[in-house]
Order: structure tokens, then C-alpha cells, then sequence
């Protein structure tokens, strides 16, 4: 039964999905937006766990003091504030997300500023790793060189002071070939996602209840 | 006139920069202790969000304003998903998680359909009639998605008609890796244009 429950609910679960779909009527109309609600509920708990691994792990980090475990402690002190921020925030304003908050403070300070700055780094990261890989060793890796080239000279200014139909070149090139090879590649992915969502409902893929 | 806060904000803020690009030159103590608080605020801030945003609109207030107690059933899922923190009931969760897989599974197969499978085939469904710049166009986009998808179509050996008409689509692939990666690339240094703007005018305000 640990097993045949599991496999009924999202049988059942799947089915009322897939039936709301083709009867757009009530009771089955609103199911769809029910289940995507109780979906978000579900996943919200989920939260905790992830986040109880991570602590629970930094936390022995520092109880056994491993190596680096004063930056174990700066994390847990991060996660504690960000915390306590908006539980306050959340008594005062009614929400952590109100812009006034010591919540949103913190998020525009500390997180906005992480965030961007380690996606920017990846820039100078690509640049090396383009570098590396890019060689026009082949007709494809030289197509990928080329192309890469076009749509980064024609989306910025130089581009246009350089040759004046660079920008419309890589426009064409996003529209045209880019959006052909996107347009397999989802086709191919959408196809795959109904055969694996199939098998999962029907009960032939089971590896997500190991 | 800028208050104390905001000062101390932007203080702050340019000294994670700074953190972060330091590692440009080697990995190094500050950038460990910037990542470690990335990580940790992050949790923290997803933490609240998720509960200010999630549990309480659509689980707290309607149960406790509006009497919506259906709503008990997706809080008991919730509830038993946590069982994994004790092993003799841990086998509860697999419940939830059924319950999230299930959806999961009947929104991809609707939303496939309708959301990816009909549009995509729909667009290519496009006119070819007069020789002109759009015929063109048209007929490049029709070659391009017949010959990406034999590229993945292995039940059959890529020989012959099929192994060319591959050989087509992989250099459309090739194209579309090549788009890509320049517009990631762009996307990337817009940012860091922000973070030195963000340093150079926020920060030390040497751009006007």
C-alpha cells in the first residue's frame, strides 16, 4: 500500500488536470486553477525542508568546526536576519514585502547587489570559456563563432557605426534561423514532456517514490 | 539629501561588489564570505516571500477569514511532505510528493499541448506563395524545424536522406547555439555595465 497510494493519487491527481482541460465547465472548470493553488501550498512546506537541510548542514559545519566554518556561521547569520527582518516586517507593515520594510532594505541592499554582480561576473567567465572553445576548428564551431559574433556586434551601438545593417542582421538572424532551431528543439522537448508525463501518470516511470 | 540608511545601504552594497569581483583576481576570503551570505539571505528571503506570498494568501487568510476549510486537504499534504524529518513515517511524504507530481504531470501534458505543441506547429504552418523576401523567409523557417527535429530523431540511422537533412539541421542548431550564447553574453554585460554604474555613480559618483 506504501506504494500503490502514492501511484493512485497521481493517477487521479493527473487525470482531473488533464480532464478540467478538455471540460472547460463546473465543476471540472475551476479544478485546474484549484490544483495549481493547492500545487503552490504543497510546494510552500516543501520550502522548509530545503531550507532545514541547508542550515542543519552549515550548523554541524560549525558544531565540528570544519575548515571555512566561520563562513558557514556568516550564512546561518544572513538567513537569521533576512528572517527576523521579515518577521518584523511582516507584524508592522502586514507584509515583509510592504517597500517601506527592513525586509525589502536588506533585499535592495544586499541580495539585489549579490545577485547581479555574481550573474556579472559570469560575463568575464563566458568570455574565457568563448575563448577556449570557440575555435573555428570546424564548419559548425565556426557558424557558432560567427553568429555569436553577428548578434553581439549588431545589439550594441558600435555595431552600427561599424557596418549599418549589422543590427539587422542579427534581428534576422534571431527571427529567422534561430527561431527555426527553437522551434524543433520546443517541439522535440513538448513531445518528450508528454511521453515522460505519460508514463509517470500511467505508472511505468516510478523513480520519484524511491 | 540622503539619510543615514541609504548611505549605509549603498555602503554596503559596494562593498559585496566588490566582494564578488574579487574574485576576478583569485578566490579569497571576501568572496567566500559574500557567497555564503548570498546563499544564506537568499533562503531567508525565499523563506519569507514564500510564507508572505504563498501560505498566507492562499492558505492562512482563507481559512481564517473567509472559512474556505477545503483548504485543510492541501495543508495536510504540506503537512505530512515534512515527515521526511522522521524516518519510521518518512514514507508519508511520498503522498505529497505524488499529490505535486501528479499535477505536475497533468499541467505538462495540457500545457505541452497547448502552450508549446500547437503554437510551434501552428507557426510553422506559414504561406509560400510568390517569389519574394517573406516566400524566403518562410520556406527557411520551414527547412530550419523539419531538419532540427531529424537531427533528433534517432530511431533511424542519420543516413541517406535522412543523415543530409540532419546534417541541415545541425547547422541550424549550430546558428541558434552561436544567437544564444551572444544574446547571453549581452544580457551578462548589461549587468555588469549596471554594477559598475551602480559603483561609479551610485557609489563614488565619477559619472554624472
Amino acid at each position: 500500500m506504501r506504494r500503490e497510494i502514492p501511484l493512485a493519487i497521481t493517477f487521479i491527481t493527473s487525470l482531473i488536470i488533464i480532464v478540467s482541460f478538455f471540460i472547460p465547465h463546473a465543476p471540472f472548470g475551476t479544478m485546474q486553477e484549484v490544483s495549481l493553488k493547492w500545487y503552490a501550498i504543497i510546494a510552500g512546506f516543501t520550502m522548509l525542508l530545503g531550507v532545514d537541510s541547508l542550515i542543519h548542514m552549515h550548523y554541524q559545519k560549525i558544531k565540528r568546526k570544519k575548515s571555512d566554518w566561520a563562513h558557514s556561521l556568516v550564512l546561518i547569520v544572513g538567513f537569521a536576519v533576512f528572517v527576523i527582518a521579515g518577521t518584523i516586517s511582516g507584524f508592522r507593515y502586514g507584509s515583509a514585502m510592504d517597500i517601506n520594510s527592513s525586509f525589502m532594505y536588506l533585499y535592495n541592499y544586499v541580495i539585489i547587489p549579490l545577485q547581479s554582480t555574481m550573474f556579472a561576473l559570469l560575463s568575464f567567465f563566458i568570455a574565457s570559456a568563448a575563448y577556449r572553445a570557440f575555435r573555428a576548428r570546424n564548419l559548425d564551431a565556426t557558424l557558432l563563432l560567427i553568429t555569436a559574433v553577428i548578434v553581439m556586434i549588431g545589439r550594441v551601438p558600435i555595431g552600427y557605426q561599424i557596418w549599418h545593417n549589422f543590427p539587422a542582421v542579427a534581428e534576422w538572424i534571431m527571427a529567422i534561423p534561430q527561431m527555426a532551431a527553437k522551434r524543433g528543439i520546443l517541439i522535440g522537448i513538448s513531445l518528450g514532456m508528454i511521453a515522460v508525463s505519460l508514463r509517470i501518470m500511467l505508472g511505468i516511470e516510478r523513480s520519484y517514490l524511491s | 539629501m540622503h539619510n543615514f540608511w541609504t548611505i549605509f545601504g549603498v555602503w554596503m552594497a559596494a562593498f559585496l561588489t566588490l566582494a564578488i569581483f574579487s574574485f576576478l583576481y583569485k578566490d579569497n576570503p571576501f568572496y567566500k564570505l559574500a557567497e555564503h551570505l548570498y546563499v544564506g539571505t537568499s533562503a531567508g528571503y525565499m523563506l519569507i516571500y514564500t510564507y508572505f506570498l504563498t501560505i498566507k494568501p492562499m492558505l492562512i487568510d482563507p481559512i481564517t477569514k473567509q472559512q474556505q476549510f477545503f483548504l485543510f486537504i492541501p495543508a495536510f499534504f504540506g503537512i505530512i511532505m515534512l515527515t521526511r524529518w522522521f524516518p519510521k513515517i518518512a514514507w508519508l511524504s511520498r503522498w505529497s510528493i505524488a499529490f505535486t507530481i501528479g499535477i505536475g504531470t497533468g499541467l505538462a501534458i495540457t500545457g505541452s499541448i497547448q502552450g508549446i505543441l500547437i503554437p510551434q506547429i501552428k507557426g510553422t504552418l506559414i504561406a509560400l506563395h510568390g517569389w519574394n523576401w517573406t516566400t524566403l523567409n518562410n520556406l527557411l523557417i520551414i527547412i530550419g524545424v523539419i531538419s532540427t527535429l531529424t537531427y533528433f530523431y534517432f530511431s533511424k540511422a542519420h543516413k541517406g536522406v535522412i543523415g543530409k537533412t540532419a546534417k541541415i539541421g545541425i547547422i541550424y542548431i549550430m546558428i541558434a547555439f552561436g544567437a544564444s550564447f551572444g544574446y547571453t553574453v549581452m544580457g551578462r554585460i548589461s549587468l555588469l555595465i549596471g554594477r559598475m554604474y551602480f559603483l561609479f555613480h551610485d557609489w563614488i559618483p565619477l559619472i554624472r
